[in-house]
């Protein structure tokens, strides 16, 4: 093969996403809306032939390209794999949703295509410059999804504020990164993590300052309290098929940001992000959980919900050891597949000119489908942290890392945070168990998305024999980074 | 009386000297400048004026040759009428913004091989983002102006400079991959040894829309809808009168042949003499004749010539174009034959032995 | 003081000048000029720094082309700036402590004692036929293609979501269709009427 080719080998996945994502562009021009079926499944073609690429090539080996800016390690292939699946479902759940609504346009999957891409350069970046270029091509396709049904109010409005915090956020990040850069000289994480050891005492101060900034950057953009204000109405404004997006493979990108600039590049000033990652995820479970006991409206209080879960995350990264990474992996990808089940489960119920977003609409759910009522329980009691389900040994990992680190007393703070939580999650069951349904109308919607939820669903509790090997892989993945 | 000076000239400091050697340049570049300006007009009236078989100017002066000394004194005594409720100070200002960039680009214009006030690594990109900047004369004028009409003209002369601006970006990206510069000394020197080595030839769609965008770009006819007489009176400048009004003419013909100028520099070889690779070099030593064969910057004076008289030509043939004509004019026909050309030459110097057309 | 330094002062005078009253103007298409001013001062100044390159892509890209579309955009809009003023009392003291602080721990944070000129190194002077473009060109393609490349897809995305966003068939709006005009045959504009021609008054005797 051509020596560049070689060279270039390991983005080649990165290079299929963007061609077909141009390709589609130019194929949907062409299209009536009648074959808009197409370009939907160019996009899932796509998503599997990455998947592929990104599997073929595994050789396990670390490799960097472009000096280093382009990392190819376990970690980003495992996170680019969850990213395609994702992806993949949440196209397939969308679908039927989009049509209802006139919103199934090939830009749709174009932009959704184009923010897989950014995830996937986030995933593999080896330099302050790609990491924050992938979030804003992340974000921008998210901003652009998220307003795309231009008539809907709430929907332009949570555009707007998602567009105004994040770029908010998107410039405390650069700040810190640029005070990073001032006492580093480097923007290459390998080289920011070398020049921090020898950082002298009066350095040192400037290179706090500039983690502060970084971590608030970060924070923004993972939806953790006290930078949590634009997840519920985000997550409430938007069409729910855009929600069901935001709310899963980003934040596999988010865990690969976190990693890569706290571990990757400053792991050696952990004993001082450990103390500020404490108090957010402390907050995050407090505020996430009490509040949304308040809530009425499902997908807001799904959103709560995220930034509660967020809070449990952290608490995997703040044990700052491979032990603590490894299980924040984990429970970030469990929480990614329990939050697409979740606003699926919406899609489900939605149909034209109607949202199940209400609580109410889940109301006696188990009547109208004894089914899907179940996979909702299944999904609900993962959220919860019920046995045996995955949600529950995520939630065990993380706090048994934290208990390793001698944290025991945050370990008892999250475990009361997660009995709070209990409550709304079991409500939701209550309502579809023991209350009349409100709406009698049959369930509409395609075979596959019933068939994909119901594995999404039955995923979190079949995955229980092989929970020891996910364990396994998952700190594997983070090992060349810790 | 000549020691006299030149002890002055030597009592003054450096810098001071350094400074007036500067002005005094200044000078020479736009004083012929503005003369050629002040009768671009005349000449325009007179050839549309044959071209249409009547005899135009011909009362003030033998032949109305000193039609636009008298224009000129007209406009100077005129009064500048400002608009009530017109923001005093932009109206006064847009003017000056309209004319400071036509004459400041001739900075870098190079007119001989060493005849060039400043010759900068980046003129191309210098002149490009001078020229960028004329178009605030035009808004500001526009809206200082508190006229529905002003502000309409304005606001279609914004859409339509920005919109050219890019096809000529792009084309000009085309002329620096050829000449691998960014100076325009250099890339006229790269299209040395007659006139089979022009830009002209093997970057003709660039050519075309450089050109095309130039005229668009100065509100020229037959995209002068900024003015659009039938249709907004006479578009942003319609509130000026006086001197006020005589400076946005004066910007709108500098403008003319500064494109004009550059039409020739980068495409057409700049002072360079269709002849110099063809003929035999003992006939430039010829006394007369040898020195017009040569390279110079009466060359540079004849190509520039022409491309003015096709502004001109095009002004008393084509009907004004319809404003959404010239936005699909712009988007769908210009830039994409720019890019298609760029990839193309791309293509060519990189992968097939033909990449030598090019250079 | 020599000359580099004077002509410094004055386009950072300028510059802080502009920049402050971008945010205290209160006509928005003023600040817009004010903001033109800033960006072409900072140009200026990146002038001294022998980053001609960048002043120039400055000056081309926001004052010719970024700053020209917001003009455009803020001189149609039709703002109330007495609403805009809403609540900025209100809000005033909770900002300017915010503000105050910000600035208190960036001058401690970046201030001389860790950044002064004499903790960094003087850059080295460039030789003669130094050219900033053509050493930008270089690393752009060499070591930095990945991010350019990247940024490239940035502005591919951010134009599809424009037009993703704006284009769109409003039932309101009336649309010409130039091909349809063109089309149009004279018998769908014009009905000949075949009139017998009006009869004529009655012959009568006139009293």
């Amino acid at each position: 093969m051509n020596p560049i080719l070689t060279e270039l080998a390991p983005l080649f996945p990165e290079i299929f996403v963007l061609a077909m994502a141009c390709a589609i562009l130019l194929i949907d021009l062409s299209l009536s809306q009648e074959r808009r079926h197409v370009s939907f499944g160019l996009a899932l073609l796509t998503l599997a032939g990455a998947a592929a690429l990104t599997l073929s090539d595994h050789s396990g080996a670390a490799r960097s390209v472009f000096h280093g800016m382009f990392l190819d390690d376990l970690m980003s292939d495992v996170l680019k794999l969850g990213i395609y699946a994702l992806t993949f479902t949440v196209f397939v759940y969308s679908r039927a949703y989009l049509a209802a609504r006139g919103m199934y346009r090939g830009e749709y999957f174009v932009l959704g295509l184009f923010g897989v891409l950014g995830m996937m350069v986030m995933a593999s970046a080896g330099h302050l410059l790609v990491l924050y270029l992938g979030l804003e091509l992340l974000s921008l396709s998210l901003y652009a999804m998220v307003a795309f049904q231009r008539d809907s109010y709430p929907a332009t409005e949570a555009a707007m504020k998602y567009f105004v915090l994040g770029a908010l956020a998107s410039g405390m990040l650069l700040y810190g990164m640029s005070m990073l850069y001032g006492v580093t000289g480097s923007l290459d994480i390998a080289a920011v993590r070398q020049a921090v050891t020898g950082v002298s005492a009066a350095n040192n101060v400037v290179l706090i300052f500039g983690l502060v900034f970084v971590l608030v950057g970060l924070a923004f953009k993972l939806g953790a309290v006290p930078f949590h204000m634009w997840i519920p109405d985000v997550y409430h404004g938007a069409p729910t098929s855009v929600t069901l997006y935001i709310a899963t493979a980003p934040k596999l990108a988010a865990f690969a940001m976190v990693l890569r600039l706290l571990v990757g590049g400053l792991q050696d000033l952990a004993v001082a992000w450990q103390d500020m990652l404490i108090i957010m995820a402390i907050l995050s479970m407090a505020v996430g959980n009490v509040i949304a006991i308040a809530q009425t409206n499902l997908k807001r209080m799904l959103a709560y919900s995220a930034i509660s879960h967020m809070g449990f995350f952290l608490l995997g990264i703040l044990s700052a050891g491979a032990n603590g990474y490894g299980s924040a992996l984990f429970y970030i990808l469990v929480y990614a597949v329990m939050s697409l089940g979740a606003f699926g489960m919406v899609l489900l119920l939605s149909r034209a000119g109607h949202e199940a977003e209400q609580l109410d609409d889940f109301r006696g759910l188990n009547q109208r489908s004894p089914w899907y009522a179940f996979l909702m329980l299944l999904l609900m009691f993962s959220m919860a942290g019920v046995p045996p389900t995955a949600g529950f040994y995520a939630k065990l990992a993380v706090i048994q890392s934290v208990v390793q680190v001698d944290l025991v007393w945050l370990a008892a703070v999250a475990v009361l945070f997660s009995v709070i939580g209990a409550f709304y999650y079991l409500r939701v069951v209550k309502l579809m168990y023991f209350d009349a349904p409100a709406d009698t109308n049959a369930i509409q919607s395609g075979l596959d998305m019933r068939a994909l939820l119901t594995v999404n669903a039955l995923a979190l509790v079949a995955v229980t024999p092989w929970l020891g090997a996910f364990l396994d892989l998952c700190s594997r993945a983070i090992l060349t980074l810790a | 009386m000549i020691e006299f000076a030149v002890s002055m000239w030597n009592a003054l400091p450096l810098w001071l000297q350094l400074g007036l050697l500067n002005l005094g340049k200044v000078v020479l570049i736009v004083a012929p400048l503005l003369l050629a300006v002040a009768y671009l007009p005349y000449a325009e009236r007179k050839i549309i004026g044959y071209m249409q078989v009547r005899i135009g100017p011909n009362r003030v002066g033998p032949r109305g040759w000193l039609q636009p000394i008298a224009d000129a004194l007209k406009l100077l005594f005129k009064e500048i009428i400002l608009p009530t409720k017109a923001n005093k100070f932009l109206f006064v200002l847009a003017p000056v913004l309209a004319v400071a960039p036509a004459l400041v680009a001739w900075a870098v214009v190079p007119f001989t091989d060493e005849l060039v006030l400043a010759d900068i690594d980046a003129s191309l990109l210098f002149i490009l983002a001078v020229t960028s900047m004329g178009v605030y004369g035009v808004v500001v004028a526009g809206w200082a102006s508190n006229s529905k009409y002003a502000f309409l003209g304005a606001m279609r002369s914004t859409a339509q400079i920005v919109s050219y601006e890019i096809a000529m970006g792009f084309a000009l990206v085309g002329v620096l991959m050829a000449a691998g510069s960014l100076n325009l000394r250099e890339i006229v020197l790269h299209q040395q040894g007659g006139i089979h080595e022009w830009y002209i030839w093997p970057l003709f769609p660039l050519f075309f829309v450089y050109f095309v965008s130039g005229v668009a770009e100065t509100n020229r006819s037959p995209f002068d809808v900024a003015e659009g007489e039938s249709e907004i009176v006479a578009g942003f400048h319609v509130e000026y009168s006086g001197m006020a009004f005589a400076v946005f003419f004066l910007a709108e013909y500098a403008n003319m042949i500064l494109i004009a100028a550059l039409t020739v520099l980068l495409f057409c070889g700049g002072w360079l003499s269709p002849l110099a690779g063809l003929i035999d070099p003992a006939m430039l030593r010829l006394p007369v004749i040898g020195a017009l064969l040569d390279s110079g910057l009466h060359w540079l004076l004849v190509k520039l010539s022409f491309f003015l008289l096709l502004f001109l030509w095009f002004r008393a043939t084509f009907p004004r174009y319809r404003y959404d004509q010239i936005m699909r004019l712009g988007w769908k026909v210009l830039i994409p034959i720019t890019l298609v050309w760029i990839a193309v030459m791309g293509g060519a110097m990189f992968f097939t032995p033909w990449g030598h057309v090019f250079h | 003081m020599d000359f580099t330094q004077l002509i410094f002062y004055f386009f950072a005078a300028v510059l802080v000048f502009a920049a402050a009253m971008v945010i205290t103007i209160r006509n928005p298409v003023k600040a817009a000029l004010f903001l033109v001013l800033a960006f072409f001062s900072a140009a200026c100044l990146w002038m001294l720094l022998q980053a001609e390159f960048l002043a120039i892509a400055l000056v081309l890209v926001y004052v010719g082309a970024v700053m020209v579309l917001f003009l455009f955009v803020v001189m149609m809009l039709d703002i109330n700036l007495l609403r805009l003023r809403e609540g900025f009392g209100e809000y005033l003291p909770i900002g300017g402590i915010v503000a105050v602080l910000m600035v208190l721990e960036m001058a401690i944070i970046l201030g001389p004692a860790r950044f002064g000129l004499e903790k960094v190194p003087a850059p080295a002077d460039h030789p003669a036929g130094y050219s900033n473009t053509r050493e930008l060109g270089r690393l752009l393609y060499t070591d930095y293609a990945y991010p350019f490349e990247i940024a490239a897809v940035v502005l591919l995305v951010a134009i599809v979501a424009a037009i993703a966003l704006t284009m769109r068939k409003r039932p309101e709006t009336k649309y010409q269709d130039p091909a349809q005009q063109v089309r149009v045959q004279r018998n769908e504009r014009l009905k000949i009427v075949k009139m017998e021609p009006s009869p004529k008054p009655p012959q009568g005797k006139r009293r």
